[in-house]
């Protein structure tokens, strides 16, 4: 039983992945599986690409794994214009690739480097873990977690995730380091990750900002309704005093000013 | 006032510049069949771990800046009512619409699926800076081209319609000066999502502000490198006595957009990497000592100034250090995170260029045939008549 039990009667519980690199060998059934599931092409590459979603990497003997970490407020989500990225209740960051238009920002602004691009096509599509989103739907684990035969890759409730991943380090202190990578990190995310060593040693960033991404860019955006409003007025009002200024000049006999619309170059 | 040279005073023989034109514009043309055959893979040295290079970095983010000229010079004339600058608005409102064309032009190159590009119209995402740059370029693009049409619109004696959209003018031009304030600072928010990646040389909280102010000093001096070079080509005399205030303005834009990035660097600490013999610090040196300290301290010289030399090797220099401080935010800003360094590929290249050669010959199409330059300056129109070198397609560049 690789997944936890749902908590009974949540609405819209958040589920998702504990990654407990303790307990990783390496086999790459996860890869597999992913490409299996998602319909990708071989072979599993080294690194994640648009074709290989998923890959466990070695770092000085430590596997570790990497996949979209599914924020809890996807980064990816708030950039892309078209809303071809969506955070669904259930935990997956989805992506509708009918819908994008190329612009690769979620690749751009990704604090975890995860979409990646077809590059090689004339008609290109992003590419990364959606976290099963069919089998979620479906009510069944991830196609990773399924087939993970250590179950270093665990399926479930975050909140369960969280208590199992914080349980683990309360039972064996010496064997990770204090740090659940993906409670805050981002804001928090549905992936969360467990490990011996400390996460900058296996290519992990960790200095990233415990507040949501999106606040720094919507922080900004959010002004611009009122901004707008503000900035209409006072120019409109700049242009109502000098258009005036104009008038009075030309009425106190000052000359053959220049109309204030007109193109004073067909008068002069 | 119509009366444009005719097409019969050219000599038979092509010019330099047009021969230079027609070679780019043939190169050009043979990219863009592979961009869209073989896919950006092919053509571009972009990746996973830089998805935006010089197509971003240059045709986007600059060709949006140099065009900052036109909202500024129409909130000048027609907001803030200084009837002087009248003779260049014209000059300048075709940079800014053939800029923003340049602009909407080369985003097809860089956008993976172009064709999709009215979604943004359909499908919203108002949390999406990117969102915020579609609307800006789809709306100013539109009012450029209201305050181009007039141009058109006399050259063809259509008086009825010209005076429509004179009644509609001082909207526009409110428009025109709201849509430009939010889409150059946007194009600076586009990077505020990136703090663990963009150097902190380069990021700010402050970006947004700093990338408007940066576009009107940038702006400015595009007018006067731009007189100056139409000046050359079509033998007209440059209007000193407009642009030495325009370049007076210009100083003040990159004072105030200097002390801003200092006082950026200094509430994020990194005044001291400012220093630093590294990659990062070098270009900072270069980026902020040419383009910025060095124009200021040569146009603060009257004689400077007041000269057309001077005047021009100022405007030049904060254009040039306006392109280095934008590239350096898209480009050498994000290597060292994205542990890959990025150089375009001669494609890339001959994309961007091939977009400038096309814009100057736009540019100078819509002067021999447009009524852009006013008619009381010397030597305005004409000069292909009077033994003067007779203008070219092309010639401007």
């Amino acid at each position: 039983m690789r997944a936890l039990p749902r908590r009974a009667g949540g609405a819209a519980v958040k589920r998702g992945l504990l990654f407990d690199s303790t307990k990783c060998i390496g086999c790459g059934a996860c890869s597999a599986a992913c490409k299996e599931q998602n319909g990708l092409p071989l072979p599993i590459e080294k690194e994640t690409t648009a074709y290989t979603w998923t890959v466990v990497e070695n770092h000085n003997g430590v596997n570790a794994r990497r996949l979209c970490m599914h924020c809890l407020t996807p980064t990816c989500v708030s950039v892309c214009p078209v809303g071809a990225m969506q955070k669904t209740a259930d935990g997956p960051v989805i992506y509708d690739s009918k819908l994008c238009i190329g612009c690769r920002y979620c690749i751009m602004a990704c604090p975890f480097g995860v979409p990646k691009y077809q590059w090689d096509r004339p008609v290109p599509v992003v590419g990364k873990c959606v976290l099963c989103a069919p089998r979620l739907a479906a009510g069944k684990a991830t196609a990773c977690a399924a087939v993970c035969p250590t179950g270093a890759t665990l399926f479930g409730e975050r909140d369960a995730l969280v208590r199992e991943a914080r349980g683990r380090i309360a039972r064996a202190p010496r064997r990770y380091v204090d740090h659940v990578y993906g409670l805050d990190e981002a804001g928090g995310t549905s992936v969360l990750m467990l490990a011996g060593v400390p996460f900058g040693q296996l290519g992990m960033r960790e200095d990233l900002p415990h507040e949501p991404m999106p606040m720094l860019t919507w922080r900004v955006l959010s002004q611009l309704p009122d901004g707008i409003a503000v900035g209409t007025v006072f120019l409109l009002g700049v242009h109502w005093i000098t258009r005036r200024r104009v008038e009075v000049h030309r009425a106190e006999g000052g000359g053959p000013a220049a109309t204030p619309h007109g193109p004073g170059r067909t008068e002069a | 006032m119509s009366v444009l040279p005719l097409a019969a005073h050219r000599p038979a023989r092509p010019g330099f510049w047009t021969t230079v034109f027609f070679v780019i514009l043939a190169l050009f043309l043979v990219v863009a069949v592979v961009r869209f055959t073989r896919g950006l893979g092919a053509t571009t040295n972009l990746s996973d771990r830089f998805p935006w290079g010089l197509w971003i970095g240059f045709d986007i983010l600059c060709g949006v800046g140099l065009a900052a000229g036109a909202f500024t010079i129409m909130a000048v004339v027609h907001l803030f009512n200084i009837r002087r600058f009248e003779p260049i608005v014209r000059p300048t409102v075709l940079t800014g619409f053939l800029g923003y064309l340049f602009v909407v032009f080369g985003l097809m190159f860089d956008l993976g699926q172009p064709w999709r590009i009215w979604h943004a119209v359909v499908f919203w995402n108002p949390h999406s800076v990117m969102f915020e740059v579609a609307w800006c370029v789809m709306l100013y693009t539109t009012v450029l081209t209201l305050e181009f049409v007039p141009m058109v619109l006399e050259r063809f004696g259509l008086e009825r319609l010209r005076r429509i959209l004179h009644h509609v003018n001082t909207p526009l031009v409110v428009a025109g000066v709201l849509l430009s304030t939010l889409h150059q600072s946007s194009l600076g928010s586009l990077y505020l999502i990136v703090p663990e990646k963009l150097h902190p040389l380069w990021y700010s909280p402050m970006l947004p502000v700093l990338f408007y102010v940066s576009a009107i000093g940038a702006g400015l001096g595009m007018i006067i490198v731009e007189s100056y070079l139409s000046g050359r080509a079509f033998g007209r005399e440059l209007e000193m006595d407009l642009l030495e205030p325009l370049g007076r303005a210009m100083v003040v834009a990159l004072a105030v957009f200097g002390v801003l990035r200092l006082q950026s660097l200094a509430h994020a600490g990194a005044l001291p990497l400012a220093l630093q013999p590294t990659y990062e610090g070098r270009m900072f040196q270069l980026e902020f000592g040419m383009g910025v300290v060095l124009p200021i301290a040569l146009l603060l010289w009257r004689r400077v100034r007041t000269s057309r030399t001077g005047l021009v090797t100022g405007a030049t220099l904060a254009v040039l250090g306006f392109i280095m401080h934008r590239l350096d935010v898209s480009v050498t800003g994000l290597e060292r995170a994205s542990g890959a360094r990025y150089v375009p590929t001669w494609m890339e290249l001959v994309i961007s260029v091939g977009l400038v050669a096309i814009g100057f010959a736009a540019f100078a199409l819509a002067v021999r045939f447009l009524p852009v330059f006013p008619a009381h300056v010397p030597g305005a129109r004409g000069s292909g008549a009077d033994g003067a070198p007779p203008p070219r397609a092309g010639e401007t560049a």
